[in-house]
């Protein structure tokens, strides 16, 4: 298996769904050069810029052209550059995509992919920095894709192009020059599967994208500690295949949930509610989350990096979940010989 | 007289519109006419619910763009649909059962008035969202024209009042930049919701607005059916040659309020002679009579055969039940 990097496993899974099937099709933004970060270089030379079309800065014409396309049967990947962008977006995708199936009784489909990619680290503000996929999977009828590594990229993206329904297909920036293995020839995988990477029988951690690479660190350093946890990667947050999950769960009693979101309000308190509740006789701690404090993503470097979710926050979690023994009058987790941590709240942190 | 201002006389002399045509014409009026009028009895009865938007004095464009598309045609619109969907083919019973949210409906009960699909007519889409639907059009006339050799056409009807939004003018953009088979069909009533257009831009006419993008752009009297008729047909043909995308601006009258149990506070209301001088069913039938194309008994026959119509469909309706929410559920994800 040759290395590639998470945006050459995307522009293979894009070349090779163009190859198979005529009616896909490419638009975004600088998509016919290849776009910020390379991710449909070449593509406008093999299929043409018919097929590979750059669009004005209209991220919602360009998203509601894209479902129009979608429902008179093409099957477009549309690309908006930052996540931070599909706020201009989200009336085509929230009001028109999600629906029309239902709301025309089933006439209508919309086998759209929306790429997109978010993440901080790149000192580029709060405005170019953000993890927003927790209110896409507030919609009904739209499907989350979060890949974290090249495999899944490319074997997910063949999945949701050929899926009836809108996906957004959210990729993580600081993630796209690593390499990993990929198969020769893709092969799609399933949405709605999670993966697991690490086996272990006292806890069970859960995280997305880039924090998939820290959980793992984060176990490995628990490891030498004798703490084995199970390490999962949902890979979709809608549809959500929560069934490992929960018995991994039931057999650890402690779990940690990671995402790069802003905690409060961020899809890992979904997971934690469903998760208690299918495995809450065997629960022996509060579910753990980390995420990002209720601040925007700052700016300057060294606040950036401190605000940024990583595997210290995770194995901090999972240390505090393991030896958890309560929590204080204001509702703090207390556990032995770990530091507070900071609480999952709407409040910003103090100062 | 700006060049911009409809030109009657010039339309006229184009329409060709003969005996068989206007009376195609006037039968889809009249059926949209008493559909909207029985609509509007069972929204006070309190025996409709839901918002009902009613398109009561623009029957015309609806008819006069609609006759001329072929079911392959795509048409989006917006809000205020019932008409665009009974002129593009829609079944009037499966239209009514929609609106009463039957599972009998077109869409099952569960899109409603604003909401009204019938792909196997064309009818690809109603939005609730004022505008929504341009970028639809957008993508649905780029799928047309990157098919080889076809000659669908797509057409958008809206409002005036969803030209002020940013979604217009990237749509128009795009249809411009892209040479899109698209046409435009704006509905310039004069009101957007409870306002009068001057109230929101200074730009009196949308045909002004899309003038640098070099749209082949033209107003008529929305009332005027053989004229919408005779300028639609001219931007059709264009389009079907794949002559970039057209825009239609009908001035129409918006009989109603905005929404059925509007109070309309904010105007008065049209005396008899001025309604007649706007009524686009009254204008045709009386050119029709004037031409000899019609007798005093005809025009009623076809008004009765369409209330007939209405009330067959209002009483299968009411016979109709809604899906079970384990059955609505199964179209979340197609």
């Amino acid at each position: 298996m040759a290395e590639q990097t998470f945006v050459e496993a995307i522009r293979t899974a894009l070349a090779q769904a163009m190859r198979e099937d005529p009616r896909v099709i490419v638009l975004g933004e600088d998509v016919a050069e290849g776009g910020p970060y390379l991710a449909t270089e070449g593509l406008s030379a093999e299929f043409g810029t018919g097929r590979v079309r750059n669009t004005p800065i209209s991220e919602n014409a360009v998203c509601g052209a894209a479902i129009g396309a979608a429902q008179a049967g093409l099957r477009p990947v549309v690309e908006i550059m930052f996540i931070d962008f599909i706020t201009l977006a989200l009336d085509q995708l929230v009001n028109q995509a999600a629906k029309a199936h239902f709301m025309s009784g089933g006439q209508l489909s919309v086998p759209l992919v929306l790429r997109t990619q978010g993440g901080s680290g790149g000192r580029a503000g709060a405005q170019h920095s953000q993890s927003l996929e927790a209110w896409l999977t507030h919609v009904p009828g739209l499907k989350v894709v979060m890949p974290s590594s090249p495999a899944d990229a490319g074997g997910l993206l063949l999945s949701a192009i050929a899926d009836p329904n809108p996906v957004v297909f959210v990729e993580n920036k600081a993630l796209y020059f690593r390499r990993a293995p990929v198969p020769e020839r893709l092969t799609p995988i399933p949405l709605g599967r999670a993966r697991q990477l690490r086996a272990g029988g006292d806890l069970t951690i859960v995280a997305t994208s880039r924090l998939l690479g820290d959980a793992l660190t984060a176990a490995a350093r628990l490891a030498q500690e004798g703490i084995e946890a199970d390490v999962f990667d949902p890979r979709t947050l809608v549809p959500l295949d929560l069934d490992p999950l929960v018995a991994s769960l039931r057999r650890t009693g402690h779990a940690v949930i990671a995402h790069e979101a802003v905690t409060a309000g961020g899809f890992g308190g979904e997971l934690a509610a469903q998760l208690q509740v299918a495995a809450f006789d065997y629960l022996e701690a509060p579910i753990h989350r980390v995420g990002a404090p209720f601040t925007p993503v700052p700016m300057a470097a060294a606040l950036e990096d401190a605000y940024r979710p990583g595997a210290e926050e995770i194995y901090r979690a999972a240390l505090s979940a393991r030896r958890w023994e309560g929590c204080d009058e204001d509702g703090a987790v207390v556990a032995a010989g770990v530091p507070a941590l900071p609480a999952a709240t709407h409040d910003p942190p103090e100062g | 007289m700006p060049e911009t201002a409809p030109r009657p006389g010039r339309s006229r002399a184009q329409s060709a519109l003969g005996r068989d045509a206007a009376l195609e014409l006037l039968e889809t009026m009249w059926r949209i006419r008493c559909f909207e009028e029985r609509v509007a009895k069972l929204v006070r009865n309190l025996q409709l619910q839901g918002l009902i938007h009613l398109s009561i004095g623009g029957e015309g464009v609806a008819a006069g763009v609609c006759r001329q598309l072929r079911d392959d045609d795509a048409v989006y619109s917006g809000h205020r649909a019932h008409g665009h969907a009974l002129a593009k083919g829609a079944p009037m019973d499966r239209t009514m059962a929609e609106l009463m949210g039957s599972a009998d409906g077109l869409c099952r009960g569960l899109g409603g008035s604003m909401h009204l699909v019938d792909t196997e007519h064309g009818l690809m889409g109603a939005t609730g969202v004022v505008g929504g639907n341009l970028p639809l059009a957008v993508g649905d006339a780029l799928a047309a024209k990157l098919e080889d050799g076809g000659d669908r056409v797509t057409v958008v009807f809206f409002g005036d009042g969803a030209v002020q939004a940013g979604h217009f003018h990237e749509s128009v953009n795009l249809a411009a930049l892209w040479q899109l088979p698209l046409i435009f069909v704006c509905e310039n009533n004069g009101m957007a919701e409870f306002t009068s257009r001057a109230e929101h831009t200074p730009v009196e006419r949308v045909v002004d607005v899309v003038a640098p993008y070099r749209f082949d752009r033209q107003t008529v009297d929305g009332s005027d059916v053989e004229a919408v008729h005779a300028a639609f047909g001219e931007q059709l043909r264009g389009a079907r040659r794949r002559r970039g995308p057209f825009l239609l601006e009908c001035l129409t009258h918006r009989r109603r309020g905005h929404y059925e149990g509007d109070q309309q506070s904010y105007r008065d209301a049209l005396d008899d002679a001025e309604w007649a001088a706007r009524d686009p069913i009254a204008r045709l039938e009386a050119t029709a009579r004037e031409r000899r194309w019609l007798s005093a008994q005809r025009a009623q026959a076809i008004a009765a055969a369409a209330e007939e119509e209405v009330e067959r469909a209002v009483e299968r309706g009411r016979g109709g039940r809604a899906l079970t929410p384990d059955q609505a559920a199964r179209y979340v994800y197609a």
